[in-house]
């Protein structure tokens, strides 16, 4: 995997203490007084040691010893067991969807992401590999398995949760701040498990809806050199450019292909020398994908397909 | 339980000191706790799956919920006079009746503590979650 230009992935986009959502805001504050509590009874269980072991015998008599073991041992755990119990089963209470929530149905495929967005009122914007989600509004996210098991876990946002062939696993999420954050697979999937990931962009509720609006829209760059020879390739076999004829939904959308950051489901910045090269050689860069090798095809021509790509923002 | 000391003017504690114990006695407390567990799981499974909702038929529940604590309190409270019969401190390994009333009774009485909490546990997720999800 060739990762020249590794700048945009990395350094706490991908990481349950950069929080940009409410529930795994919650969870890392959760974390924080768990750590906290347990250094201290670690340390007051020391001192007893300590204690204990430097005492004479008898100093606590055969009751003291009993009621010390009944409150240390008893009483005292099980209450701060039933509170903590207490305190975060509501947060175990998923985030109630209205109707009228942004739907995202998002399919773990190996080894990328389908994601269709669902606003309500208006017809579907089918895109991958990029979540992008409004800030201060729920979102539902419907979960589903394309062909095997996957997990969806974006660490910053919620917990994770299973991707089940045949099954819709619903998860609300509430976005807290803009930015742009990363996802990965979280359940074993075959060769390239490793190798999916997604970006995660959070942004504000006016610039959301704009950048729908725009993902909506077709290309207009049909008559390209590009689009002619990604059509003479072959590649709308599988993929979809609405506005060329290029229509199959195997592999990724890539209308809006060049509005991305990364490339192959989040291992790659999206750069034309890292296009052309996943072009013509697909399974060298991510072992087992779904995407032939082209090695018959000229430089040239793939970089043709890959500049047409990036064109269509 | 079966008694075998004869009804009469003796006090309540007597009575209760009388009362048979035995290994069947001694998993009173954690078969209630495991019955429950078992209910509230399979209540909520199948409600979930058949109806596709989140049971809500809180005073069954509770009332169940109470149910079990009453059984594992009475039991765990017979097991506490059966434990202050007469007798050495502890261990309890003596081969006569009176040791093994008191050691089976000490058990059986930290059992009832420790099935008394886990039936809260169990019932604490069945109050507080609402959904299947
Ligand atoms: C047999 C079906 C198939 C054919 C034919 C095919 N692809 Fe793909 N393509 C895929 C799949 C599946 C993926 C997802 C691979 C992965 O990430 O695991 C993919 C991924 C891609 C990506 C990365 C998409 C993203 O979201 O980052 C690009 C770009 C791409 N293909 C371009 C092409 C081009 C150009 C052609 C024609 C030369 C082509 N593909 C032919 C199946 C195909
Ligand atoms: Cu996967």
């Amino acid at each position: 995997m060739s990762n020249e230009g590794d700048k945009t992935i990395g350094s706490g986009r991908q990481s349950a203490f950069t929080t940009f959502g409410t529930e795994a805001a919650w969870l890392a504050g959760l974390t924080g007084w768990m750590v906290l509590g347990a250094v201290i009874i670690a340390l007051a269980l020391a001192a007893l040691m300590v204690t204990a072991s430097r005492s004479r015998e008898g100093a606590l008599t055969h009751r003291q010893g009993m009621r010390l073991v009944l409150w240390a041992g008893g009483i005292v755990p099980s209450v701060v067991l039933l509170a903590l119990l207490v305190v975060t089963l509501p947060a175990m209470r998923p985030i109630r969807a209205a109707g009228d929530d942004l739907r995202v149905t998002v399919t773990g495929e190996q080894f990328w992401w389908r994601m269709r967005y669902q606003p309500a009122g208006a017809p579907p914007v089918t895109a991958a590999n990029e979540l992008r989600v409004p800030v201060g509004r729920d979102v539902v996210l419907a979960l589903e398995g394309g062909d095997v098991l996957h997990s969806f876990w974006v660490p910053g946002l919620a917990g994770k949760m299973d991707m089940v062939p045949g099954r819709t696993n619903t998860l609300v999420v509430h976005a807290t701040r803009a930015g742009r954050f990363r996802g990965q697979c979280a359940e074993f999937c075959g060769l390239s498990h490793a190798l999916m990931a997604f970006d995660v962009v959070a942004m504000a509720p006016a610039a959301f809806d704009a950048w729908l609006a725009a993902e909506r829209r077709p290309v207009t760059t049909a008559a390209a050199a590009g689009a002619r020879l990604f059509d003479a390739h072959g590649c709308g076999g599988c993929h979809a450019v609405r506005g060329t004829g290029a229509a199959s939904a195997i592999g990724p959308d890539l209308t809006h292909l060049g509005a991305r950051e990364t490339m192959a489901a989040g291992i790659q910045p999206l750069t034309t020398a890292n296009l052309v090269r996943f072009i013509r050689e697909a399974p060298a860069v991510k072992p087992g994908a779904r995407m032939p090798a082209y090695p018959q095809m000229s430089a040239q021509d793939a970089t043709a397909i890959a500049r047409w790509l990036e064109t269509n923002r | 339980m079966k008694r075998d000391a004869p009804r009469g003017r003796q006090s309540l504690g007597e009575r209760v000191r009388g009362l048979r114990v035995t290994l069947w006695t001694l998993i009173v407390p954690p078969t209630v706790w495991a019955m429950h567990f078992l209910f509230c799981y399979l209540w909520v499974a199948v409600s979930c799956a058949k109806l596709g909702a989140f049971p809500r038929f809180p005073i069954a529940f509770v009332a169940g919920t109470l149910a079990a604590l009453a059984i594992i309190l009475a039991s765990g409270w017979i097991a506490w006079v059966q434990s202050r019969t007469p007798g050495d401190d502890p261990p309890h390994d003596e081969g006569t009746d009176i040791d093994r009333l008191r050691f089976l009774a000490t058990a059986t009485l930290l059992l009832a503590g420790l099935s008394f909490v886990a039936v809260l546990f169990t019932a604490a997720p069945a109050l507080l979650l609402t959904d299947c999800r």
